[in-house]
């Protein structure tokens, strides 16, 4: 590089806070979610926790932009969602999507700037973060499901993204890939990226949570620090669901 | 049946012998056909891919015209392209009739909905994968287009060897819109139907071997690639 640019933390476009205001999304005469007001700011790693269909995956697809609310309004820093500052925004969902390529081509196609030598040697920093510098050459689609996982979030953070939203990544893994994931995703918050997580598990809720969104029948029952969300929820929805309780 | 068994040595005593008429004959036919293809790919595949990642109004009626153009006779295309190609026609004073050119107009009409209409079917279903990943990403329209080609580029090329095989093995079109001239227009199938109804019958055999080879070669690849791909978890 000709000239050294100051170090941003990310890639220099600003998205946080991203804000949803009186969002509502109908399906089928159901509200899934109900005029929701939600931010995204600050550091560390939030979760977003709630039963099945509570509308955590809707909510996320929301803020992303990759839903449109019937009504509301969803901002990031303070302007509309656009393509251009899509790559500060990384997003990993349930079911990792992998291109048709190996894992070093899926990190590289989501790095836009930069001649190809400098992309390719991006994409082997953050296989080399998540672990996975000797599967570079392997097709992504004949990883396991945990490398797969973590190939995902290693492409979400590759463009070095401003926050991270993850949309139950572990759902479907053993407890070795989930701790391993954890650990990609801690790394992640370390180095300053701002985490949201979106899980049912109330476990792993407690190994990562700083501060706990509840949502329940596409509304926000209770939003506090992670601390004193599990020692004392506040609303009987939270309290019922931290206690195992069957919620129907 | 004695000229039957002699008409079979003697055609492949052609084939062996590289017999050059033969060799003529396969030449032009494998050129036409090959260049027809490749323009099909090159309409048919951009095309198929927008229709299938496209939402609009009236597209379901497109698909079923797709897909009934996938069985248009050959004939009738030869027809309505000897009518554009003819002195009378629209495209008359290009003096394509009875030209190689024509026949890789007429072959190319065949094909193109073949190719698009196999290419919508692929990208749709990996479009349905992909769109989440691809729009979360800040992809846009023609990037979308030009990462599903290329992911889908195994299953598309299968695509192209379906046209290629409608291509060569097709005799109306070509036999209207070439006129079969000898040394000129003349390709496998329509030198199979003249030969045979003059009775030569080796060199229509010959030919006709040779047809059925290529359908042989054509069937091996799609599956060797259709390997290919699963290996490298393409499929």
């Amino acid at each position: 590089m000709p000239f050294d640019t100051p170090p941003t933390g990310h890639n220099g476009k600003h998205v946080l806070p991203i804000t949803g205001r009186g969002l509502v999304l109908e399906r089928g005469g159901r509200r899934i979610i109900d005029n929701m007001d939600f931010t995204i700011e600050g550091e560390g790693l939030s979760v977003v926790m709630g039963p099945n269909g509570a509308g955590k995956s809707v909510l996320l697809r929301l803020l992303t932009g990759l839903l449109k609310p019937d009504a509301g309004t969803v901002s990031w820093a303070g302007a509309r969602p656009d393509r251009a500052r899509a790559p500060s925004v990384g997003m990993v969902f349930q079911k990792p999507v992998l291109l048709r390529r190996s894992a070093l081509a899926n990190v590289r196609y989501v790095l836009r700037t930069g001649g190809r030598a400098e992309r390719t040697r991006l994409a082997e920093e953050a296989l080399i973060r998540a672990g996975l510098a000797h599967l570079s050459k392997t097709p992504a689609r004949l990883l396991s499901g945990g490398q797969q996982q973590r190939l995902a979030i290693a492409r979400a953070l590759a463009p070095d993204p401003e926050v991270l939203l993850l949309d139950e990544p572990c759902a479907n893994l053993d407890p070795a890939a989930t701790a391993v994931i954890e650990a990609l995703i801690g790394d992640a918050k370390a180095r300053g990226t701002k985490v949201l997580l979106v899980t049912h598990d109330v476990a792993q809720a407690k190994r990562v949570a700083d501060d706990i969104t509840f949502i329940h029948d596409g509304r926000i029952d209770e939003q506090s620090p992670a601390a004193a969300f599990f020692d004392n929820p506040q609303s009987p929805a939270s309290r019922a669901y931290l206690d195992g309780r069957l919620m129907v | 049946m004695q000229d039957f068994g002699a008409a079979f040595g003697e055609a492949f005593g052609l084939l062996l012998g590289l017999d050059p008429a033969l060799m003529e004959i396969i030449g032009l036919s494998l050129r036409v056909s090959l260049t027809a293809v490749l323009i099909s790919g090159l309409i048919g595949l951009p095309l198929g891919a927008i229709l299938g990642i496209s939402r609009f109004r009236g597209r379901s009626v497109i698909l079923v015209l797709l897909n009934t153009l996938m069985g248009l006779p050959p004939v009738v295309v030869g027809l309505l392209v000897y009518l554009s190609l003819s002195n009378a026609g629209p495209l008359g004073p290009l003096a394509l009739l009875y030209t190689p050119a024509a026949m890789i107009i007429a072959q190319s009409l065949l094909v193109i909905p073949i190719v698009t209409a196999l290419a919508r079917q692929t990208i749709e279903d990996m479009h349905g994968e992909y769109d989440e990943l691809l729009r979360v990403l800040g992809v846009g329209r023609w990037g979308m287009v030009a990462t599903l080609l290329w992911d889908a580029r195994y299953s598309l090329l299968t695509a192209m060897l379906a046209g290629f095989g409608r291509a060569v093995a097709e005799v109306g079109a070509v036999l209207i819109v070439g006129g079969n001239i000898n040394h000129v227009t003349r390709v496998m199938t329509t030198a199979i139907a003249l030969e045979t109804s003059k009775g030569n019958l080796a060199l229509a055999l010959g030919l006709g071997v040779v047809l059925l080879l290529l359908a042989v070669v054509i069937n091996a690849a799609v599956m060797g690639i259709r390997a290919t791909a699963a290996r490298s978890a393409h499929a």
